[in-house]
């Protein structure tokens, strides 16, 4: 390990270690606008130099690596200053020069209290301005309805050139011009077609490249900040939700290694103005075909009189995408306590969880084991749709180098090369006869695409049979993977809301049976996406956050509460549990789920054994244990896995389709947002010009 | 003065037949084949007992360079890249070169190839060069026609020989600006480390070298390194083309021993300086990145590297732009500075606000609408770019400025002066509203 001395202080540091890193191991602060840790390096702000004894000039610390430096004269290791006057002098330098064209608008800027500028100049500037010249005005650029751009703010840092370009993988923002006239563009002022392009917003030093939903709402100070866990996909990323007063004003990413890193899709960052509109904040009941607000008594007297005269056996309960483990694990406890046997949480209907264990639900490998992936299939799945942060997970291995990448079902841009090896079963068949792979951690991700059909099962077992015979299942390595696409479903089959016992219907079973009249009360938790058509002349109950679907189809309304108004387990794909802590608070008479499913449990004198959300917990916990471990994947048997081959069935030869068609209204709070809604529209058009 | 036996550039003016028949008849691709004989490591040793200095302007040792390119390949290929992009204001020499000498940079680039592994060379003409790349092209033609370079060639070392021409970008002549040129990309500097002998072209060790660096190299080898260090002053070693421009009675480029005194490649090649001797100002001798130096300081002194440095200015590309009386050098250094604000590639900070910012404030200083404290100010400036950037561009921009401000301070104050006296203010009253 090569010695540096830093300020007078010698420090051991890894090869490869770059004096910035260095610097930091050292406890000197760096100042520095182009470095980024997850971006490469370009050294171009200048701002991060330091004096290296022995060099003429001061060197910019981002590039340099510990190993090209020299020992002195003597053989002493080489010696870093970071508080000479010569880089004071150089800091200032670089500030001025920085300053100079920067406009003096921090009052109307949005980046105000969060800037690096305003923030660096503080510790790093002078005080006073030898610049007389005019400034320079830069043309704002149209990149997208989603980030807004003030060019003039500009400096040439980038950043976001480089996150397009590597993370996102869409070449599409880039600098022209040279010298004072650089300028970053989308080169023919077009959007963005990136589903991560607002982690520009973070990366921008800053107010260049601005929030435009966000545009003038609020100031970071005035801001109560809440780090938890975002819904949108079953990546289970770290979010941190920004409210003022009662109102969500924005989502940002919160950092987790193991999960999303530092980036969130578009849907996590922008989904908040979905948060207020279109939200049930009263019970309703359905008069003559016309909903009325009811109260909570009212409501609850009408169910339990429904769930009496109709019965166990002709009682069912559907879980839907959008639910906490807690408020399933309630459910599923009312159920048994009924006596009904109809319960399944896998809308619209797929054969997760019936064999195979736990392994063979979850995603085995983790997401950062991707990096370790040697050869990865996917089936069945848009992983750029279904999971933006996991998919650009798959291109850094992707430019890591050295992996095979293959795709059964369609044919879509992944932002990185892959095999094309078939669009449906066909192709999965062949597969499965593959013989034993060179490679020695082969990967398997199949999405729901592959899973949520009629012949789901046979699919199944078909990869699994090609997982066997490919070896994606060996000692020390599991690379049997599923790719989740709804939030709540690993916690929902952790937690076993399923039809175990003999006679439960599943999904697919309670629809018809709810058609043909043999259910008379189905119970909707947070269901919007199944065909509401088929729920014939049932009565429905339907708990959830938003006027959507179910809502329209409902026949009595309790309204719930969403992922960032509740304190809940949420596990992600993974299998991987996290605690969401509330940011603000339900609106009207909208409770907390589990909260509501107590309490018409007490309604129903139906002893649920648990008054608050610790004793729920210490309950779920005994049935599923690896939930107490928060943040941690517990790792699932694989030996099970076997058991899901020997399904029989046959496949059809529909191609795999990915479930999700719009990546920006894939659930209720998504199709209540008026920002997603104009992103979707936005991409249809872009569609249709691209087939013209 | 160099005598013709010893010119290393015999149709430097054009006035024999450019083509490979007479290039060969004056000694070009002559015992090539015994210079490879000498072995990757006999070639560089006598580059280096030559002492030639590279020729782009650095003056970093040839033969050194050459020999910094890992002796055994790891898999990947060596390449050889030629800066032919020779953009430097007052520099014309590689341009006569590529025009009338083209053979002389062939045979130079399959002999340095050689002495570094290197399969490949790459030339890198500048834009504007188009009849200059048409002539090397045509040169390239006929050695691969004459089996001299090409896969299976007389020499016994596969060859090959690209002319690439760039887009008319200065910035593109520094060595990693070109790599990244030549790989597609935009014209923008790498950082150093890692350098180019380990990592440069497509991630593969390359050297780039200055076209007349590898025109002189196969006479250096022919002649033996002895007569080239014979020449020229100590350390300053060998022929050296100078382009002189500016107010001189006949401009010129010329080949000279390094060494020759001002005023003898004056008067000797360039018919004296115009109005004669009293009437010079002030030289920029190594073409329009060094310093200025006034005419008391320059007329005596040795044109080589060293003795330049001395003066706080350099030989750089050898391109002397001399300058009488009648010059506004403060009009002058505004020009450059502007050529500078113009080229700066925009990629790091101070040369991309710096340049602007020094360019403003002269053009400024020309009419005198200045103060005098912004002299200073200036030149804070131009030290708080110099050093500061990715590529040496910085301090390109910034020296100038700073010749301009140490010799000829007194000039701008009079400026300064002469404009604030002015009773009728009307001018700048005007102008500062209009704007």
């Amino acid at each position: 390990m090569p010695k540096v001395i830093i300020d007078g202080a010698e420090l051991d540091v890894e090869n490869g270690t770059t004096l910035i890193q260095a610097c930091e191991q050292a406890g000197a602060e760096i100042p520095r606008f182009c470095y980024h840790e997850r971006l490469s390096i370009a050294g171009n702000c200048r701002m991060c130099l330091v004096e290296v004894k022995g060099a003429p000039k001061p060197q910019a610390s981002c590039a340099m690596s510990v190993n090209d430096l020299r020992p002195g004269p003597n053989g002493e290791p080489p010696e870093i200053r970071t508080n000479s006057p010569l880089v004071k002098k150089a800091r200032e330098g670089v500030m001025e020069f920085l300053l100079i064209n920067h406009p003096l608008d921090c009052p109307i800027c949005d980046q105000g209290g969060e800037c690096d500028l305003q923030d660096q100049a503080m510790a790093y500037g002078i005080d006073k301005n030898r610049f007389h010249e005019n400034k320079r005005a830069v043309e704002d650029k149209y990149i997208g309805p989603l980030v807004k751009t003030v060019m003039t703010r500009c400096i040439q840092c980038t950043r976001c050139v480089r996150f397009t370009t590597e993370v996102a993988g869409v070449e599409e923002l880039g600098a022209i011009g040279r010298g004072e006239d650089m300028e970053i563009t989308t080169y023919l002022e077009q959007a963005m077609s990136s589903e991560m392009q607002g982690n520009v917003i973070d990366l921008c030093p800053v107010g260049a490249l601005t929030s435009a939903p966000y545009e003038f709402k609020a100031r970071p100070w005035e801001l109560r900040k809440t780090e938890t866990i975002d819904a949108m996909d079953a990546v289970g990323s770290a979010i941190r939700v920004d409210v003022r007063g009662r109102e969500v004003m924005r989502v940002l990413p919160g950092l987790n290694e193991e999960v999303n890193e530092e980036w969130i899709s578009d849907k996590s960052r922008f989904i908040w103005d979905g948060l207020r509109s279109q939200r049930l904040d009263k019970p309703y009941i359905r008069d003559n075909g016309k909903l009325r607000a009811a109260s909570w008594d009212e409501v609850f007297s009408l169910i339990v009189s429904k769930l009496r005269s109709a019965g166990p056996d002709k009682t069912a309960a559907l879980v839907g995408d959008l639910n906490a483990v807690e408020e399933v694990f309630a459910l599923k406890t009312l159920m048994d306590k009924l006596e009904v046997k109809n319960l399944d949480c896998r809308e619209p209907g797929n054969p997760l969880g019936e064999a195979g264990g736990r392994a063979g639900y979850i995603f085995n490998s983790t997401i950062a084991g991707i990096e370790q992936a040697d050869a990865i299939m996917l089936i069945g799945t848009n992983p750029r749709l279904e999971a933006p942060v996991l998919n650009s997970r798959i291109r850094k291995r992707y430019l890591a180098g050295n992996v095979h990448i293959g795709v059964i079902g369609e044919r879509a841009d992944l932002t990185y090369p892959y095999t094309y090896l078939g669009d449906g079963p066909a192709a999965l068949e062949e597969l499965s006869r593959h013989k034993a792979a060179k490679a020695e951690r082969p990967m398997f991700i199949i999405g729901q695409g592959a899973l949520a059909r009629p012949d789901g099962k046979a699919v199944l077992a078909t990869a699994m049979k090609a997982a066997r015979n490919i070896g994606v299942v060996k000692d020390g390595w599991n690379g049997f993977n599923v790719l989740h696409t709804a939030a709540g479903r690993v916690g929902a089959l952790d937690v076993c809301a399923l039809p175990t016992m003999p006679g439960g219907k599943d999904t697919a079973a309670i629809l018809t049976g709810a058609k043909s009249g043999k259910i008379e009360v189905v119970y909707l938790l947070g269901v919007d996406e199944i065909d509401m058509a088929s729920l014939g002349d049932a009565f429905v109950i339907y708990q959830g956050s938003h006027g959507d679907a179910g809502a329209h189809r409902a026949d009595v309304i309790l309204p719930g509460s969403t992922y960032t108004e509740k304190s809940a387990t949420w596990v992600n794909t993974e299998g991987r549990p996290q605690m969401a802590r509330r940011a603000n608070f339900p609106p009207g008479d909208a409770r907390e789920d589990w909260a509501i499913i107590r309490a018409l449990a007490g309604k129903l004198d139906v002893n649920l054994s648990f008054d608050n959300l610790e004793y729920l917990r210490a309950e779920m916990y005994k049935a599923a244990p690896h939930l107490a471990a928060i943040d941690t994947v517990a790792p699932a048997d694989a030996w099970l896995l076997s058991d899901i081959a020997k399904a029989g069935g046959k496949m059809t030869a529909k191609p795999f389709e990915s479930p999700v068609k719009d990546f920006y209204l894939t659930n209720p709070i998504a199709r209540a947002s008026r920002i997603m809604a104009e992103c979707s529209a936005m991409r249809l058009n872009a569609h249709k010009q691209a087939a013209e | 003065m160099l005598a013709d036996k010893d010119r290393i550039f015999t149709n430097l003016y054009g006035l024999h037949d450019v083509g490979l028949k007479g290039a060969m008849a004056r000694g070009a691709w002559d015992g090539t084949k015994q210079m490879l004989e000498l072995g990757r490591d006999g070639i560089i040793d006598k580059m280096k007992v030559s002492g030639l200095r590279g020729r782009g302007g650095a003056g970093f040792p040839t033969g050194l360079k050459w020999s910094f390119m890992p002796k055994q390949s790891d898999g990947r290929p060596h390449y050889l890249v030629v800066n032919a992009d020779e953009s430097e204001p007052g520099t014309c020499k590689d341009r006569e070169i590529l025009r009338h000498d083209p053979h002389l940079l062939v045979e130079g680039c399959l002999v340095a190839g050689f002495a570094m592994g290197a399969h490949v060379a790459y030339i890198y003409v500048r834009g504007e060069f188009i009849r200059e790349r048409e002539a090397l092209q045509r040169a390239v033609d006929e050695a691969y026609d004459a089996k001299l370079i090409g896969k299976n060639n007389k020499h016994g070392w596969d060859f090959d020989v690209y002319v690439h021409h760039g887009a008319g970008a200065y910035i593109c002549g520094e060595e990693t600006a070109m790599l990244e040129s030549l790989e597609g990309k935009k014209g923008q500097p790498r950082m150093k480390p890692p350098f180019p002998a380990n990592v440069g072209l497509y991630g593969a060790p390359t050297t780039v070298n200055n076209v007349e660096s590898i025109a002189v190299a196969p006479t250096i080898l022919r002649r033996g390194p002895k007569w080239f260090a014979g020449l020229g002053l100590p350390n300053n070693a060998g022929t050296k083309l100078f382009c002189i421009s500016g107010h001189v009675n006949k401009p010129c480029t010329v080949e000279e021993e390094m060494g020759i005194p001002f005023r003898e490649l004056i008067d000797r090649h360039c018919g004296g300086i115009r109005g004669g001797w009293d009437n010079l100002k002030a030289v920029i001798p190594g073409g329009s990145s060094v310093r200025c130096v006034p005419a008391e300081q320059i007329i005596d002194t040795p044109m080589c590297f060293d003795n330049l440095a001395a003066l706080k200015s350099g030989l750089g590309t050898a391109a002397v732009i001399v300058m009488d009386k009648s010059t506004d050098m403060i009009k002058a250094i505004a020009r450059l500075a502007y050529f500078y604000k113009h080229e700066s590639c925009g990629q790091c900070t101070p040369c991309r606000e710096g340049t602007g910012w020094m360019w403003r404030v002269l053009t400024r200083m020309v009419e005198g609408r200045a103060e005098k404290r912004e002299i200073d100010m200036l030149l804070d400036v131009s030290k708080q770019i110099e050093g500061h950037t990715i590529c040496a561009l910085g301090d390109a921009a910034a020296w100038p400025v700073q010749g301009l401000i140490t010799h000829f301070r007194h000039e701008i104050e009079a400026r300064i002066d002469e404009f604030s006296a002015r009773p009728d203010p009307e001018g700048s009253v005007s102008r500062v509203a209009a704007e």
